[in-house]
């Protein structure tokens, strides 16, 4: 059985969440082969090599796999298809857009955002928002499967893959690429962080955020993130969501600043090792998860908390 | 351009929903359902598209039990000029769905296809992709702004990093992000009018397509809990206890 895992790169690197989707391809068990694809990637083609488990790593590039788009991106996986039982990415913005086009263009139906590999066609993966727990077996011949990476460790390094250079597979050319409004930040990514500050409503401002929120972020060398309510209202960027339609998040501290603790919001982050709620409100239902809870005001409490670290 | 809104009728966002005790799935029976929030944004923005000139009809399309038309009356009352019910009991997994779109899109013609970016019930987050692989056109998924140009659509998408920007060949498939508009209430004048509006019924055979499941599901059940933990009085007892019992600082 051999598996073709897609990688999630910035050329350079190869992202921490497709080292934790590795981790769930080693559990489905297998020779595992890596696709980067992309445009100056032999640097993270080298770096995929490097990862434990690996057996090969196919490096694509082309002008049109520059961006992800997913009319070339779909073509050249499934040019490749043939020769893999499974497909298997990293559930991040990029492999959600063009996975299921993969499957569709297979005739499989994707195993969406799986938190748990049971055997090579039996996994779990999360309903309702993570309110239920479903456990599914596939039928077709060849599997197409996204990974919620907050459910799996980071495979280690140790590999020593060769890197093989395929071509493209050409480019439906439907799509074409006109920016990117990419948000840089020094701070560690809210996927991988081992702390995450977030703010909500409660916040009131982009401002205030920035006076209340980030200085505790930064004292604790954690990532940011931000409720539904926080992003629409400007406060903070969409990235910073974190939720069932935002971020899936299981840091070892969450640190949750005036949210109340919708379902949606707890999709994403009620995997975290510990929790730590600040809310006026001592009824509000993030109490209900969080490990530690200080009913405060958080124009209070979060200077203190900066001050006191 | 006509547009095709695909809208699904789940289990409405504000209940909290119970899985049946036998794991044999989630307990629908005499819970609330309403219309998709990301099919809402879909129909409020192909409105607002007819409202500007830029398309000339809005057809709503349901997969579905009898009851889906329901949710395919609601999207008639947001301003939605006709409707189709592909009227099913059973379960239609993505790939099926989007099968069936296609042959709707085959009878219909549309310009534009804007689909949910996920249905809050499976988490799936599949259809749009599928459908724009299916029909090979342009797919613009997340999108945060949506732009007709002549013989394209600029699309803005919420990604990983930020926002990307892509244009798109038409007739494409948008799937739509939370931040894409706000939708529309119906009014009751509205609501009575869409009474009135055409619907037709459809069954997935008419497409010749089996509705038949790809993914067996041996098993539902409850998350593992978290309990409440306990309430600290101050600032100081909260460093103290993060440093010293959970040991994250
Ligand atoms: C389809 C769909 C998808 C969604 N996806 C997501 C998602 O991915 N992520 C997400 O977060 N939400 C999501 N939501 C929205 C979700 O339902 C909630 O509306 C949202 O999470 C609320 O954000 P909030 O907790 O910041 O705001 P609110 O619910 O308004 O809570 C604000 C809290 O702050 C407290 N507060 C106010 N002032 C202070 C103060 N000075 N000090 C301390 N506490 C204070 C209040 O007591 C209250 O508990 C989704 C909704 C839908 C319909
Ligand atoms: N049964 C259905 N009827 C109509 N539209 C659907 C149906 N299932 C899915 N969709 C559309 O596909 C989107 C994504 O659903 P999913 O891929 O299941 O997460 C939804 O927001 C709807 O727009």
């Amino acid at each position: 059985m051999a598996i073709l895992l897609l990688a999630e790169h910035d050329n350079t690197t190869v992202s921490d969440q497709t080292a934790k989707a590795l981790s769930a391809a080693q559990k489905i068990g297998g020779d595992i082969h890596v696709l980067v694809a992309g445009k100056g990637a032999s640097a993270a083609a080298s770096a995929a090599a490097k990862l434990s488990g690996v057996s090969k790593v196919l490096l694509a590039e082309s002008d049109d796999l520059a961006n992800n788009l997913a009319e070339p991106l779909a073509a050249l996986i499934v040019s490749l298809a043939g020769s893999y039982d499974t497909i298997i990415a990293a559930a991040t913005s990029v492999a959600k857009n063009v996975m299921p086009r993969v499957a569709a263009l297979l005739d499989v139906m994707q195993v969406s955002e799986i938190t748990e590999v049971v055997s090579a066609d039996t996994f779990k993966r999360p309903i309702y928002a993570g309110n239920a727990i479903q456990t599914v077996q596939s039928t077709d011949a060849k599997k197409v499967i996204t990974v919620r990476t907050a459910s799996f460790a980071s495979a280690g390094e140790g590999g020593s893959a060769a890197v093989e250079s395929i071509s493209a597979a050409g480019n439906p050319g439907v799509s074409s690429h006109v920016a990117d409004a990419l948000s840089s930040s020094d701070r560690p990514e809210l996927t991988s962080a081992k702390i995450i500050v977030s703010g909500g409503r409660a916040v009131g401002s982009a401002e205030k955020f920035k006076e209340v929120i980030l200085p505790v972020a930064d004292k604790l060398g954690a990532a940011v993130g931000a409720s539904r309510a926080a992003v629409d209202a400007g406060y903070a960027p969409n990235d910073w969501q974190v939720g069932q339609t935002g971020k899936v998040v299981a840091p070892q501290l969450y640190i949750a600043c005036g949210i109340s603790g919708a379902i949606q919001h707890l999709a994403g982050m009620k995997d975290s090792k510990v929790i730590v709620a600040i809310n006026k409100d001592e009824e509000a239902p993030i109490f209900q998860v969080a490990d530690y809870g200080l009913v405060a005001d958080i124009f209070e409490a979060l200077p203190e908390l900066e001050k006191a670290l | 351009m006509k547009i095709l809104v695909p809208v699904k009728r789940v289990v409405d966002y504000n209940v909290k929903i119970r899985v049946k005790p036998d794991g044999s799935g989630v307990e629908l029976a005499n819970v609330k359902m309403s219309m998709n929030p990301f099919d809402e944004i879909s129909v409020e923005e192909a409105l607002r598209l007819k409202e500007a000139g830029k398309a000339e009809e809005v057809v709503v399309v349901s997969i579905g039990p009898a009851k889906a038309e329901e949710t395919l009356r609601t999207a008639l009352a947001m301003g939605a000029d006709r409707a189709i019910l592909v009227e099913t009991d059973d379960t239609v997994e993505p790939l099926a769905v989007a099968k069936i779109l296609k042959g709707v899109v085959e009878a219909e013609n549309p310009g534009l296809v804007i689909v949910g970016k996920q249905a809050i019930d499976d988490d799936a987050n599949q259809t749009g992709q599928m459908l724009a692989a299916l029909l090979g056109w342009a797919q613009g998924t997340f999108a945060s702004k949506v732009e007709i140009g002549a013989d394209k659509a600029t699309v803005t998408r919420e990604v990983d990093g930020g926002l990307q920007t892509i244009d798109i060949k038409l007739p494409a498939v948008v799937t739509t992000d939370l931040r894409l508009n706000e939708p529309r209430y119906a009014s009751l004048p509205n609501i009575m009018k869409a009474k009135k509006k055409p619907l037709d019924k459809k069954t997935p055979a008419d497409f010749n397509v089996s509705t038949a499941a790809r993914l067996k599901v041996l098993k539902t059940e409850e998350p593992e809990g978290r309990k409440a933990g306990v309430k600290v009085k101050s600032v100081a007892e909260l460093v103290e206890k993060l440093k010293t019992e959970a040991g994250v600082l």
